[in-house]
């Protein structure tokens, strides 16, 4: 199972178990859910977004930009951890969702990265951000700020990233 | 038949050979950085805390040693890690005291000393930075063997991509280990604790 698999269950366990992170944005064929980001430490220049993009439509649309007036410039990214080595890319074509799919943009998998911070995103606080897709069009909404090293909306805090307890997965990782 | 009985040891010496390659290669694939325990790594070297003192391998020994490499502008693994080094630290309690914690840039062009006292101020105050001049960082990240590597984005700009396990020390220094996000909680606080009682 790979980290973005593993990632993409968290999110949607707590997509599922915990829709504690209420906040539903409707824009076209498209559903946005659990907006969220960590809050950064002081100094950082750097932070990261994450969403669940649920495409209901008849055709693919895609995520294009990401801006928020809080840093210069918002980037599509992907991560990926593989043989202990962590790897992060520019995504320059964007992020695809296919018709009747959902893609969830988590830790340790696909991100919004907002380079160039003029503040930091502070625990319990929003962050505002346009989203803009190729067919839908842009929206302004907000990203929930939950605690540095939170795993999802709903899970434990404080840098214990709760993890599906998925032991077949687990054991595959390390054959 | 003599020229029997030299083709029959040619053959042996061949099959002796092939012995040894397949041994030799056995070795090599064993020792891949990725396997601890039978790792040599480190060598001394001469970096700078967030508080601006000098630390050097020595500070890697005495103690079970806990080491993260990667940078501040990362947005994902590493406040996460440093996360949850913070929340072993609190989960350790006093036995905390007797592990050491360090996390060490590999951005020296960009995570100075302020820059690392800073990010770090989020943290568990026992978690070290180490950092300095960009040839001495690179020249210990290579004698721990850590990957990391420079990837150039548009306007001049740049991510790391880097190792993404904490190593675990022994109080020698030597490797016995990886952390990495795969490892749940309460077996990464046996280890440590465990890592603890050993070096005791």
């Amino acid at each position: 199972m790979s980290a973005f698999l593993r990632a993409f269950a968290a999110a949607l366990l707590a997509a599922f178990a915990f829709p504690a992170v209420a906040h539903q944005v409707k824009l076209g064929d498209l559903t946005l859910t659990d907006l969220w980001t960590r809050a950064t430490p002081p100094g950082a220049r750097t932070g990261a977004g994450y969403l669940t993009i649920a495409n209901h439509g008849a055709a693919g649309d895609r995520l294009v930009a990401v801006a928020t007036g809080l840093a210069e410039r918002g980037e599509l990214h992907e991560m990926k951890v593989e043989g202990g080595r962590m790897t992060m890319r520019p995504l320059d074509a964007g992020i695809p969702i296919a018709p009747g799919e959902t893609v969830t943009l988590g830790p340790g998998g696909l991100h919004m990265m907002f380079v160039g911070l003029h503040d930091g995103f502070v625990d319990g606080g929003e962050v505002a951000v346009t989203l803009t897709f190729e067919k839908a069009g842009s929206v302004e909404t907000f990203l929930h700020v939950l605690p540095i090293g939170a795993a999802g909306p709903g899970q434990d805090a404080g840098g214990d990233p709760a993890k599906p307890h998925d032991h077949e997965a687990h054991d595959e990782e390390r054959r | 038949m003599n020229g029997l009985r030299a083709v029959r040891y040619g053959a042996w010496a061949l099959v002796a050979v092939a012995l040894v390659v397949a041994g030799w290669l056995a070795v090599t694939t064993w020792t891949r950085p990725d396997d601890a325990a039978v790792v040599t790594i480190g060598a001394p070297f001469s970096l700078t805390n967030q508080a601006g003192t000098t630390v050097t391998e020595a500070a890697f020994k005495g103690h079970p040693t806990l080491i993260f490499f990667g940078y501040t502008y990362c947005p994902d693994i590493c406040p996460t890690a440093l996360a949850e080094a913070t929340s072993w630290l609190k989960e350790l309690g006093p036995d905390g005291d007797r592990v050491g914690v360090y996390f060490v840039t590999v951005d020296p062009e960009r995570d100075t000393q302020e820059q690392m006292a800073s990010y770090l101020s989020a943290f568990d105050p026992r978690i070290v930075g180490l950092t300095g001049p960009a040839d001495r960082v690179e020249e210990m990240l290579r004698a721990y063997r850590v990957y990391f590597r420079k990837v150039e984005t548009e306007g001049g700009d740049y991510l790391m991509d880097h190792t993404s396990s904490f190593y675990l020390l022994d109080a020698k220094g030597e490797l016995v280990g990886l952390i990495d996000q795969n490892d749940e909680k309460p077996e990464v606080l046996a280890r440590l604790r465990r890592a603890i009682a050993e070096a005791a």
